[in-house]
């Protein structure tokens, strides 16, 4: 047995992070708020009495919420349990917003950080690229691809991605462009490492901070750009449904059923609330300022 | 020589010799079309280093010492001249072929804390060349070495898993000193380890450095603004301004009697406790700045702020010249003149 002091655990900037973000707080109350309504959308459609897509020609159509029946938020005015389909459009809504950030986070990630760190010629044709899809109209866009491949859901992660990662290339080559002016850079080189390990190793872990928070933002926007797209019928298709298209059917019967609408637009609001609380925290949790 | 050490080495062959360096950054002009300008950052750079030597350069801030530590690593493309390390000739080597050379050249840099991955432990940061340029060595083999390491500059086992922020400037530096030292290089460059450090903590870092010189058998370069940092540390000094060499002696000689006008006055607006008044009222204190570097005086560069600068200075540039107490120095008005 060797009798060695064992070394002491340091406490890493994620670590940190954490602490001041548990601190805060509004940013803590959202998480939890939110890890129950993502638990609560997950889950709820397996104990939800009613099939999100069937009419139950029983009851009232456009019937007022109650708990002591069945339809504990109404029913929609072709009768459909709203409860069943809130659930099923806030599975929509959530999975677009974190596919298609994702997606983003991944393209804007790797783009921006080559471009930054090799800079020059390289640099300058990638950014020119980011810009020329910059200067494509989303909607035209949107429009050409459904036109090309049809409606589904994975188009719109497509196109959804295939806007929000040009803002976070753009973020990621600034940041990146400061990171490798940074001595620990010039240390790796003078280690022997290859570009790719330091953008690996020594960039992106750096570049992290700035990418959560700005992720955590995009994630809402990506929500909301979902609704609007569903809103014109660019979207989800029925009967499947998302919070943005049952926000626009609520809209539409707004004076008979108000809870068509209430029910779907307090689930997207309590979200994007969290998001945006969730990324403030995170911001300021991860600001470089207090190292 | 005080001692044998230093005449052994004497005799040796040079590990690095460097000629007529010269490194250039373009600069832009005022407008995208107009005629790029040159900025001579290093020029007609010579000297030679021997293992277990240490050379010290000085200059003001702007008179291309980083520059040229960055060339040495070849982190910046040499324009003229050659360096020779271990009778190799390093000046225009691509990417793949410097990396053997990693092993036998590293170095330590100016800041600290900015030199360490703030998302690593140390024991990654220390490991790290070792693991790239290395690669046979086994994983538990590996971190043998990083405690051993560690320990020598003065850390220890405990500090393996922690952060770089969590440590002082002066634990920083010996960190950015054993990730230099874990590959055991024959050729150390040290960009200004100490400037950034308060002064007690200056002088320990120092030492830490001379001690394993002295272990290794390094060859040193370190560089400066301070010259009374450099003399605790050097053999010989080397004394920058504008990119070109100014003087270059043994550490007792330039320090006991300068001979380039520029290195007395470097001297003597070093403050100090133990000048006399008389010499006190006798300082030489230069005055105004460093010439603009893009567009340089002609002649000596050091003319524009040289109390014996004359007409004939301010035309021709002095060549460098062999003093009789075996200094160099690029004067008009020094040696056979």
């Amino acid at each position: 047995m060797s009798r060695l002091p064992q070394p002491e655990q340091g406490r890493s900037l994620w670590q940190d992070a954490w602490r001041r973000l548990r601190r805060n707080r509004a940013a803590l109350v959202a998480m939890i708020v939110l890890g129950a309504l993502v638990a609560l959308v997950i889950v709820g459609p397996w104990f939800a009495p009613w099939s999100y897509d069937y009419i139950d020609f029983d009851g009232d159509w456009g019937a007022a919420p109650s708990l002591s029946g069945s339809h504990w938020f109404g029913t929609d005015s072709l009768g459909r349990d709203l409860f069943a389909r809130t659930l099923q459009g806030g599975r929509i809504s959530l999975l677009v917003g974190f596919v298609a950030t994702l997606v983003s986070l991944l393209i804007g990630v790797t783009w921006g950080a080559v471009a930054g760190y090799y800079g020059g010629r390289i640099d300058n044709v990638m950014m020119r690229i980011v810009d020329i899809l910059y200067a494509m109209p989303f909607m035209f866009f949107v429009i050409l691809l459904m036109v090309l491949f049809g409606h589904h859901l994975v188009l719109i992660f497509v196109a959804i991605g295939a806007v929000n990662w040009l803002d976070m290339a753009r973020i990621v080559r600034g940041q990146t462009l400061s990171l490798r002016q940074k001595e620990f850079v010039a240390a790796a080189v003078t280690s022997g490492l290859g570009s790719g390990a330091i953008i690996r190793h020594h960039i992106v872990p750096n570049l992290l901070g700035v990418v959560v928070v700005y992720a955590t933002l995009t994630i809402p926007q990506v929500i909301l750009v979902e609704s609007f797209l569903s809103f014109l019928g660019l979207g989800v298709q029925e009967p499947a449904t998302s919070w943005g298209m049952l926000v626009n059917d609520g809209a539409r019967e707004m004076e008979a059923t108000p809870w068509a609408l209430i029910f779907p637009a307090a689930f997207l609001a309590t979200t994007l609330f969290c998001f945006n609380f969730i990324g403030d925290g995170l911001r300021d949790a991860l600001d470089p300022k207090d190292r | 020589m005080n001692n044998t050490v230093t005449h052994r080495v004497e005799n040796a062959k040079p590990l690095l010799e460097v000629r007529r360096l010269g490194v250039q950054y373009p600069v832009r002009g005022r407008w995208p079309w107009s005629a790029r300008g040159r900025l001579r950052a290093v020029d007609e750079l010579n000297f030679n280093l021997r293992a277990g030597e240490t050379l010290g350069i000085v200059g003001e801030s702007g008179s291309g010492k980083s520059t040229l530590a960055r060339a040495l690593v070849g982190m910046q493309t040499v324009d003229a001249g050659a360096v020779t390390f271990d009778g190799r000739n390093i000046t225009k080597l691509d990417k793949k072929s410097w990396r053997p050379l990693r092993r036998d050249i590293q170095i330590v840099f100016q800041d600290p804390l900015a030199s360490l991955n703030p998302r690593m432990t140390v024991g990654r940061i220390v490991g790290e060349p070792l693991k790239t340029l290395y690669p046979e060595i086994s994983t538990a083999d590996r971190e043998g070495k990083v405690v051993a390491m560690l320990e020598r500059v003065g850390l220890s086992r405990l500090h393996l898993n922690r952060y770089p922020h969590e440590f002082s400037g002066g634990q920083c530096q010996r960190i950015g000193i054993a990730r230099a030292l874990i590959v055991q290089p024959k050729l150390l460059i040290c960009d200004e380890p100490v400037s950034a450090l308060d002064v007690s903590v200056q002088a320990q870092i120092i030492n830490l450095l001379k001690d394993l010189q002295r272990e290794y058998g390094l060859a040193l370069i370190f560089i400066a603004h301070d010259l009374a940092v450099v003399r605790h540390i050097s053999h010989r000094v080397l004394v920058m301004y504008m990119g070109r060499m100014m003087e270059q002696a043994d550490r007792e000689i330039l320090f006991a009697s300068p001979s380039h006008p520029y290195t007395k006055a470097l001297l003597a607006s070093a403050p100090s406790t133990d000048l006399s008044p008389e010499d006190q009222r006798d300082r030489q204190m230069l005055e105004g700045e460093i010439p603009s570097p893009t567009n340089p005086p002609p002649g000596c560069v050091f003319a524009t702020r040289c109390p014996m600068a004359d007409e004939h200075c301010s035309r021709q540039a002095p060549h460098v010249r062999l003093l009789a107490n075996g200094t160099a120095a690029a004067c008009h008005y020094l040696g056979s003149a």
